[in-house]
């Protein structure tokens, strides 16, 4: 966050580092291959020196774990898993945006929609997306929209809070001077508080989106598991579970990270173009 | 609120007066009491001329700066704007700020033309017009930079230029040059006198330097200690243009530098024997205003 860079062009700021991450990459490698060569020879130990390693024993190879990502790559169900749980986030996220934004807009400037409203969202607030889940089921008529409910409060509360904390933040002075060259209040709030409140509200689609993948993996694993008919990276680990596949469960682990991992840069970078203003960090 | 025409359909180029008269105004502490920070201020600026309002520190002027502008409405008195009253922030006065209040997300030549876009006036004309003047300021290479990677005094130009855009009546500027080091302050003063004589826009400049108020001023209220009223009202008749070099050797300049002087610093003087006498707040509330 330090604007101590602002001044200057952002982009060009970055040869001067460039040589920092080999070294740091050759040490990010090392690490990773360590890391990996150690589960290999724990997951070995019987094989090798005849003695099981305690707890971490029941852990599987890495190798095997490479195997059976490379089954599953040529697996269509394995990427129907991934579009369904991508098409729900997307779902829910997507709803928080659109609902969250302009209800933090409204929090922030008119006095008393807060003084209803707030009340009622600081009660809700505390309650875990996931403690919604049974309610979910009960309240919206098929399983899917559910699932996308619980997603989509996941990175409301925090999408619609952050907005409202961008745009109470917003200088005054700035309202003012377009006040005086004759925006009106609905004017004010799209040209000044909005865009004063994008990075705000960017930090906050960013923490949502997080939260989206947390409670997705939830949902799907609680209400996909009846029936076998949810799909979603959830349930695809909840069946490798089932299975007792402990490989396929290391893949679909990694998978979800991946998959937040994907979601959060894609943000990053739409957030890079909502506001470019921001010095680069 | 009552919209009163005195001078029905006021000419555009005689336009700019404002009177302003038996102001008080106050801020609300808790408890329901008022702190007066204005108390009796009568003053008009004529249509044309370069009024630089002068006080110490903390007496008032960006209050009233304020209450001119419309954003906020005084307790009591007149502010009268072309013979209307001030009811709110109008586009026939607009105001530069103390802090830059410049859209960090707005490109240089998007922050130019804000007003424009929003009174919807935008056309080929205007945006000339307005790059033209971007160019005269020095910031014709920079349209497609936002303010982060602007210099402070190149900040205070674009602020300027945003406001002369939109052809203000009257141009309030609170003490627009503060926090600029000496030497840029001194080039945009000069610039600014330079602008102000082109144009000879009504316009009320808001200082504490003394000699940026003789550099730049056709009259000078000089303003008392808080609660604040208009000490005095100097006409400064020295011929323009003025440079801090001439203004030294200048008689009349010296003669009004040395009685302002004086009284800022019995104005001064007053508020901080008033504080140091008033070990609390609430006895400085109770204070009355003077008569």
């Amino acid at each position: 966050m330090s604007g101590a860079l602002s001044a200057m062009g952002p982009r060009r700021a970055r040869p001067a580092r460039r040589a920092g991450p080999s070294q740091a990459g050759r040490r990010a490698a090392t690490s990773i291959a360590v890391f990996l060569l150690l589960g290999e020879l724990i997951a070995r130990a019987p094989a090798l020196f005849g003695v099981e390693v305690p707890v971490l024993g029941v852990l599987p190879a890495p190798s095997g774990v490479v195997a059976e990502a490379l089954r599953e790559l040529s697996d269509p169900a394995y990427w129907q898993s991934w579009y369904l749980s991508f098409l729900r986030v997307a779902g829910g996220f997507l709803a928080a945006l659109a609902l969250g934004v302009p209800l933090g807009l409204l929090l922030a400037t008119r006095r008393s929609f807060r003084n209803v409203v707030f009340p009622v969202f600081e009660v809700l607030r505390p309650i875990p997306p996931i403690a919604w889940v049974p309610a979910a089921i009960i309240f919206w008529p098929t399983q899917e929209l559910s699932i996308v409910f619980v997603i989509f409060l996941g990175a409301f509360y925090t999408i619609t809070f952050s907005t409202y904390h961008g745009a109470r933040q917003v200088d005054p002075a700035l309202v003012q001077s377009a006040r005086s060259m004759g925006s009106g209040q609905w004017r004010v709030l799209w040209r000044v508080v909005l865009p004063a409140a994008m990075p705000g509200i960017v930090t906050g689609a960013a923490i949502g989106m997080g939260i989206t993948w947390e409670v997705v993996v939830a949902a799907e694993l609680i209400s996909g598991g009846s029936g076998g008919s949810g799909g979603g990276l959830g349930h695809f680990m909840w069946d490798a579970y089932l299975a007792n596949n402990h490989e396929r469960i290391v893949v679909a682990m990694i998978s979800i990270g991946l998959a937040g991992y994907l979601s959060s840069t894609l943000l990053r970078r739409a957030g890079r173009l909502l506001a470019p203003w921001q010095p680069l960090k | 609120m009552v919209v009163q025409q005195e001078s029905p359909a006021a000419p555009a180029a005689g336009a700019g007066r404002m009177e302003v008269a038996a102001l008080w105004h106050g801020h609300l502490l808790p408890g329901g009491r008022r702190f007066p920070v204005i108390a009796d201020c009568n003053f008009a600026l004529r249509p044309g001329e370069l009024t630089v309002m002068i006080g110490p520190s903390g007496c008032g002027k960006s209050t009233l700066a304020r209450l001119l502008a419309g954003y906020g409405r005084p307790d009591e008195g007149r502010i009268r704007m072309d013979g209307r009253h001030v009811d709110g922030p109008g586009k026939d006065r607009l105001m530069v700020f103390q802090e830059s209040a410049l859209f960090p997300w707005l490109t240089t030549r998007d922050n130019a033309e804000f007003g424009l876009r929003e009174r919807r006036v935008l056309d080929g004309p205007a945006r000339s017009r307005a790059a033209a003047l971007l160019d005269r300021v020095g910031l014709g290479r920079f349209l497609a930079k936002y303010p982060a990677a602007l210099s402070g005094g190149m900040q205070r130009r674009l602020e300027m230029v945003r406001a002369l855009v939109n052809d203000p009546a009257l141009f309030i500027l609170d003490e627009p040059f503060r926090g600029l080091d000496a030497m840029t302050r001194t080039l945009m003063q000069e610039h600014f006198a330079g602008m102000f004589e082109e144009g000879r826009r009504t316009a009320l400049f808001i200082t504490s330097d003394i000699d940026e108020a003789l550099l730049l001023a056709d009259r000078i209220l000089v303003m008392t200690a808080r609660p604040m009223r208009v000490a005095a009202d100097l006409a400064v008749d020295i011929p323009r243009p003025r440079t801090l070099a001439t203004l030294f050797e200048d008689e009349r300049a010296n003669g009004l530098r040395k009685a302002i002087m004086e009284m800022l610093y019995a104005e001064a003087a007053r508020s901080f024997g008033a504080r140091a006498q008033s070990s609390d707040l609430a006895a400085a509330m109770h204070g009355t205003p003077r008569p």
